[in-house]
């Protein structure tokens, strides 16, 4: 079942105003004046222009003489779309593999299978609003079954996001208007006339009558909204990116077959790539099938890559998760991003510490969801900072953590409470219980102070740690601290806790 | 009459080699203490095969001592190490205490014990690399058995470590797996010292299973700054006692 994202942007005229030109102050009111023949009449006004009372498809007059200090701006419905473009492109790099431009506000996306790497629908959803917000960008952001209802969701709802869970699209669109059904403005208003007001009222009418007067538009939008009928998404295309496709007269499905294909379109991209220089940075593979649906494989490299092999690897890795279905007409392999990929001589085997190439390993491990990274040391005192995630692929690091004191293998992701009986203020204690198990203390090491870092937050203004390294009866050793220097109260609460384990 | 028995003995021993395959010859990772590699097939950890380890004792649910163990392995081979782990609670600086150095190291964190093993076997047939690390609740004879030829094919160093979500689940332990060698790291009281503070941690190490080789126990001395292990005689002498803290009271 395919998961559809709706993006919309209902600002998008007066959003790429502000963004070309950021001189306009924020509490500027802006409307976009459109001509047409001797008419000059609003055709999109930003949020503080809309509360001032200027409505879309008002004359330009009437919105000048109801606020002074409008600044009106010439509508260029090519730059709008031009811009939209751009962000849906970008959004292909971004998102997901197939991303088109939907309407002329706003982009639509197939998510199916993406959602995942990015903590599930929601995260995502509100990943989108909010990245795009910083970037200027008002957005709406629906997710549904199917395209129908994402977008009609997308541009019904005033929250920034909205998730409509599978299965329950009927009750989410039903009571929408029929305006949002994607169809021609003219078939609109003589629904309106007619009396229709909700997609409801219009699905539970008789097919024939409407079909009669209206043509089949009516039926078919209605279908695809509810799933009836597929609305595969045709993803957006740049001439910049380089693509490859082959199409089968005889649709194909055996699994062999299909990576054969995958293969050849690898080395045809390739040299395709060597043509122009270039190394692909994200790739997609596109299959057709022959019952009009879509499915798409997105491959990341963590660096520009030309090598057939690892391509294939990256590829051929996933190609089990292609389900054939009657058969697959055409296979379409794209590099969506690319990016100049040097010749670089190769140091010779001779050379011993050559240090091996692990890039492809680590696309293989990133493609399949995994978090690949590399640990690095920050300058921090406190444990739990200490050690920060860095790119597997990232330069050497040449910093290294302190040696001077022990510490534990294992750091629990939170300090745990313990019952210690210790003599303050700075002895170590004579027994622990933790998880219910009573230590006695044969041997400790400490205090090591640990001082809050108050640059960090200022409720470690006066923070103090005080940690033991303690050693039991078994020989099991453990990482104490405690809250506090034993003395002054605003240090700490004096309490114990067991932050690391070392054996 | 011995050296002549030894001499077919050896011979056999190669021949035996010769014939269980042609990527077998990659070599062992010595410990660097005779008592241990005398008692090893080859010498050492044998490369390009799959060595598991576990905690004993409390040390079941957490593996620490395991862990460091292996870091202090890790630490001693030569190349990139890949680490495949699903709780990601290792301190680094802990490891890096043993000798490894960060930059060798690639995590791989995944969200199912399945995704590890995966991430293993794919890491061990990329080859190339100093050693593999999975740290593993469960592992089935078939997974173990991809994981030994993986890592046959391209003489990797593939270490489990065996961690349990509880301590009754550890007697999975006792299932039989293709791995070549099986090791319990549990902690033991360390050797007191003159004055007050903790010494150098000492670990009874357990040989439990060795292809072609017997059963042992050790009792060494915990991973050293360069993640060498030794036999506690000769360290209490005091020549490690540099970790030790100078300001215990």
């Amino acid at each position: 079942m395919t998961r559809v994202v709706s993006i919309y942007l209902p600002d998008l005229s007066t959003d790429r105003i502000r963004r070309a030109d950021p001189a306009i102050p924020v509490e500027q009111a802006i409307a976009v004046i459109a001509k047409s023949g001797s008419k000059r009449w609003v055709s999109a006004a930003d949020a503080s222009a809309k509360k001032a009372g200027v409505r879309i498809g008002m004359p330009a007059a009437k919105a000048q003489a109801l606020f002074q200090g409008l600044l009106m701006i010439d509508a260029d419905p090519r730059a709008d779309a031009a811009a939209l473009e751009r962000i849906t492109l970008w959004a292909l790099t971004q998102y997901s593999p197939i991303v088109a431009v939907d309407a002329s506000d706003g982009i639509v996306m197939d998510t199916e299978g993406a959602d995942h790497l990015r903590g599930g629908e929601l995260p995502t959803l509100t990943g989108i609003a909010n990245l795009f917000r910083g970037r200027g960008l008002m957005t709406r952001v629906a997710i549904a079954d199917t395209w129908g209802a994402a977008h009609a969701c997308a541009r019904a709802i005033c929250r920034d996001t909205v998730i409509i869970p599978r299965g329950e699209t009927v009750r989410a669109v039903e009571r929408l208007p029929v305006g949002l059904l994607r169809l021609p403005e003219k078939t609109v208003g003589d629904l309106r006339t007619l009396g229709f007001r909700t997609i409801g009222e219009l699905s539970a009418t008789p097919r024939a009558l409407l079909t009669l007067r209206f043509g089949p538009e009516i039926g078919r939008r209605l279908d695809q909204m509810f799933g009836r009928a597929g609305e595969p998404i045709d993803p957006i295309r740049s001439s910049e990116q380089i693509e490859v496709s082959r199409s089968f007269q005889e649709p194909i499905g055996a699994a062999e077959t299909i990576d054969k294909y995958v293969g050849r379109l690898v080395v045809q991209l390739c040299d395709e790539l060597q043509k122009q220089g270039l190394g692909v940075r994200r790739a997609d593979l596109i299959i057709d099938k022959v019952d009009n649906t879509r499915q798409a494989i997105r491959a990341g490299m963590a660096k520009p890559a030309r090598d057939v092999a690892w391509l294939t690897k990256l590829f051929r890795d996933r190609t089990e998760k292609i389900d054939p279905g009657f058969g697959i007409e055409k296979l379409t392999l794209v590099a969506v991003m690319s990016e100049l990929l040097e010749e670089t001589q190769t140091a010779s085997s001779f050379i011993e510490d050559v240090g091996e190439d692990l890039t492809p390993l680590v696309d293989i491990f990133g493609n399949r969801g995994q978090r690949v990274y590399r640990l690095a040391p920050v300058a921090s005192d406190v444990p739990e900072r200490s050690v920060r995630r860095i790119a597997a692929t990232a330069d050497d690091v040449d910093v290294f953590w302190s040696h001077q004191w022990p510490r534990p293998v294992r750091l629990l992701a939170h300090p745990e409470l313990v019952e210690v009986i210790a003599l303050m203020p700075d002895h170590p204690p004579v027994s622990v219980t933790w998880r219910g198990k009573r230590r006695r203390v044969k041997s400790a090491d400490g205090p090591e102070r640990i001082f809050g870092e108050w640059w960090q937050r200022t409720s470690e203004w006066a923070a103090v740690r005080d940690y033991f390294i303690v050693e039991d009866d078994a020989g099991e050793r453990l990482w104490i601290f405690r809250s506090g220097d034993g003395v002054d109260g605003e240090t700490g609460s004096h309490k114990w806790f067991v932050q690391g384990i070392f054996t | 009459m011995t050296a002549a028995r030894e001499h077919v003995i050896a011979d056999l021993r190669t021949r035996i080699a010769l014939q269980s395959g042609p990527a077998k010859q990659s070599g062992c990772l010595p410990f660097g203490v005779d008592e241990i590699d005398t008692m090893l097939p080859g010498g050492g950890l044998m490369r390009g095969a799959l060595h598991e380890f576990a905690g004993g004792g409390a040390g079941t649910v957490d593996g620490a001592a395991a862990a460091l163990f292996v870091a202090g392995v890790a630490a001693r081979t030569k190349g990139k190490i890949v680490w495949c782990l699903t709780r990601p609670d290792l301190f680094f600086p802990a490891l890096a205490q043993a000798g490894l150095n960060a930059n060798r190291v690639i995590f791989v964190e995944g969200d199912r014990q399945e995704d590890v093993l995966t991430s293993m076997e794919e890491a061990l047939s990329y080859g190339g690399l100093g050693a593999v690390v999975g740290e593993v609740v469960r592992l089935p004879m078939l997974a173990s058995r991809r994981l030994q030829l993986a890592a046959e094919k391209k003489g990797s160093l593939a270490l489990v470590v065996r961690r349990w979500r509880r301590q009754s689940e550890a007697n999975d332990f006792g299932q039989p797996t293709a791995s070549t060698t099986r090791w319990r790291v549990s902690a033991l009281p360390s050797v007191a010292l003159p004055v007050p503070g903790v010494g150098r941690a000492t670990w009874l190490l357990e040989l439990m299973r060795s292809r072609a080789g017997e059963c042992a126990e050790f009792i060494v001395g915990a991973c050293d700054d360069q993640g060498r292990i030794d036999l506690p005689s000769r360290s209490v002498d005091g020549s490690h006692s540099s970790r030790r803290s100078r300001h215990s009271g």
